[in-house]
């Protein structure tokens, strides 16, 4: 994934990634949806019972999930049926990780077609045992940075990095708001001064208006709250359409 | 050195505990680690807390011999009284602790998660102590069956706000109140209120109940000439069995922690991560967290403090559970036998020790009662009408 997104850098194209919950009625279709609308990776959600990462629309997409059966192992075998040409990462929490194991986990999200993994719960200094695993497997950990880190973090959080940097747009958890925090650059701006890994602003990037003030700053997006809102709503379609909308006013 | 000393450096308690929070609270961590270990190291904080813990909660708290249930029994029990306390549990040695240390640290808020109400009751009061302004998360179950500790905590100028995601009870307070510290975390404290989260809470807050195991070592000494043989609490996160057992873990006693039947994370002893700490924890094929019912709103909790993981696995402490129906037997016991109401949390200690009572005939067997029962009482006058 990231080789594919520093070359589009490289080409000048700002980096849109939605996220949708794995395991919703309908959500393969939504990944073919945002794909065909322009998405430049998708972060497929693995539910878990206590997100602590996340707001309100996501706590219930992900509850809606676990309710109609979704398990980490049934969305891995969904995956297989996408055929879609855009790199997949998950985003899923450490006990998902931990209770498969680091190693067979990685292995598993490989063999799905999976190439990425975001855990928002595994900070760096835990970080290892996950890495080491999916460093063998060759699986891409995506780090999260944090408005509130010190300087001196951020170099170490972006050396661990693969895929790119998630850089935390606000204190809080994932959910639309009115405006881009100011957060959003700030972060941003700092983790460009000291990386070249792509950095991708996500959590409160609420639409695409956001999504372009973002891209000023940073080499692109992650929409989740947003994106999982009109799945809830609107479907597969209403998902497609929204991703088309912000991929145009990122090109713009 | 003692079998309870410092967690490592990364905060772990052998394989237990550990900080898995989001990035966003790992410099609030840090900040809290470091604030913590120089304020326990400074005299005039301890004089502080001291002070506060004797003038203010009503520290020491006595052991009393309960010489009707020890005829009953064939045991010399004994119950060190944390009922007694001020806020009517052990709960206020710790929040008395943090909201200390919150005030040192500058901040001017404190969040705090609930089960039975105790500690969100215990950390309303502390912040009305402390000028600090106060929100506390409880779970829409545990509002409905205690809503007199809701009026108590608004009654002390706190928000109160019911939390209806997931199971509705303790393990969803803790995860919202960690999303409102993940927002607020510049100006807000986290108040939690047991032995568990990411480090150094399991630690520091294990700190804060210690009072009650060094108090209950001197006064058995003093009251029987000896430490207890057998050292018993019950068990939710576990904060109060870990500051009685942190009196005897280095003494020859037995101790136990003695967890609900619908929430034996320890005997079930799988490990996972949630809530910042990797400990053992109520969980289904997949790694998703299970629900933990029991009938005490304060032990409804699918995992446990990592440092009793730890005991357990190197076999220090000993975590058996009993079922509500011992418990409603063992809460009415004591009320009838010794006049006390025990809260239902402490009658899962006694349903304990009157099933294994055959088996420790003639020994002492001291009983952490971590709280008072006039909060279950109307939840007990449903259960036994029927």
């Amino acid at each position: 994934m990231e080789t594919q997104f520093r070359e589009k850098r490289a080409a000048g194209r700002k980096l849109l990634v939605p996220y949708l919950t794995g395991g919703l009625h309908g959500w393969q279709d939504a990944v073919r949806a945002a794909a065909a609308a322009g998405a430049d990776a998708i972060e497929i959600g693995i539910p878990f019972s206590d997100p602590v990462m996340d707001g309100p629309v996501i706590q219930q997409a992900s509850q809606m999930a676990l309710e109609q059966g979704a398990t980490p192992v049934s969305i891995l075998q969904e995956v297989r049926d996408l055929d879609v040409q855009i790199p997949l990462a998950v985003m899923c929490y450490y006990n998902t990780v931990h209770h498969a194991g680091h190693h067979r986990f990685a292995t598993e999200l490989r063999d799905a077609g999976i190439v990425a993994a975001i855990v928002p719960d595994l900070p760096l200094e835990e970080s290892g045992p996950w890495c080491d695993g999916a460093d063998a497997a060759g699986i891409e950990t995506v780090m999260l940075a944090a408005p509130t880190a010190p300087d001196e973090r951020l170099p170490r959080v972006c050396a661990r990095a693969r895929g790119f940097v998630y850089s935390v747009g606000l204190l809080g958890v994932t959910g639309e708001r009115a405006a881009l925090a100011s957060t959003a650059t700030a972060l941003a701006h700092r983790l460009k001064a000291v990386t070249e890994v792509p950095v991708l602003v996500g959590v409160g990037v609420s639409n695409a208006e956001q999504a372009h003030e973002a891209s000023q700053v940073a080499d692109g997006v992650v929409m989740g709250a947003a994106v999982v809102r009109r799945m809830l709503e609107g479907g597969p379609d209403a998902v497609g359409q929204f991703v088309a909308e912000v991929r145009s006013a990122l090109s713009a | 050195m003692s079998l309870m000393a410092e967690p490592s450096a990364a905060g772990r308690f052998g394989e237990f505990g550990g900080r898995f929070v989001p990035e966003t609270l790992v410099p609030a961590c840090q900040e809290l680690e470091a604030a913590f270990a120089d304020a326990w190291a400074d005299p005039v904080f301890r004089a502080e807390l001291d002070h506060v813990l004797r003038t203010y909660a009503g520290r020491p708290s006595m052991l009393t011999e309960c010489k009707n249930l020890s005829e009953q029994l064939g045991i010399r029990l004994v119950l060190k009284r944390e009922d007694l306390n001020h806020t009517g549990s052990h709960k206020i040695n710790n929040v008395l602790g943090q909201t200390l240390l919150a005030k040192r640290m500058g901040k001017k808020r404190i969040v705090a998660e609930t089960g039975a109400g105790q500690h969100g009751v215990a950390s309303a009061t502390a912040a009305a102590l402390m000028g600090l302004e106060c929100k506390v998360y409880m779970g829409a179950v545990d509002v409905a069956r205690q809503e007199l500790n809701v009026f108590r905590m608004k009654l002390l100028g706190s928000e109160v706000e019911a939390v209806h995601s997931g199971s509705r009870t303790l393990k969803d307070a803790v995860n919202e109140a960690m999303r409102d510290w993940v927002a607020t975390v510049e100006t807000s404290h986290y108040c939690l209120g047991s032995v568990m989260g990411p480090h150094p809470y399991p630690y520091m807050v294990r700190q804060f109940h210690r009072v009650i195991g060094d108090e209950a070592r001197s006064q058995s000494i003093e009251m029987f000439g000896d430490v207890p043989d057998v050292v018993v609490a019950c068990v939710g996160g576990g904060s109060n069995a870990i500051g009685i057992f942190s009196g005897f873990v280095d003494e020859r006693s037995r101790l136990i922690g003695v967890e609900p039947a619908g929430g034996a994370a320890v005997t079930r002893a799988q490990p996972g991560v949630v809530h910042g700490m990797r400990s053992y924890l109520m969980q289904d094929e997949y790694g998703q967290v299970q629900e933990a019912h029991s009938i005490s709103a304060g032990l409804d909790y699918p995992g446990v403090g990592p440092e009793h993981s730890y005991l357990a696995s190197i076999g220090r402490a000993e975590y058996p559970n009993v079922n509500d129906a011992e418990v409603i037997e063992a809460f009415q016991l004591l009320a009838r036998t010794e006049g006390i109401i025990p809260a239902l949390e402490c009658a899962h200690a006694l349903a304990w020790i009157v099933r294994a009572a055959p088996e420790m005939q003639g020994q002492t067997v001291l009983m952490n009662l971590s709280g008072r029962g006039d909060k279950d009482v109307a939840q007990m006058m449903d259960v036994l009408s029927k």
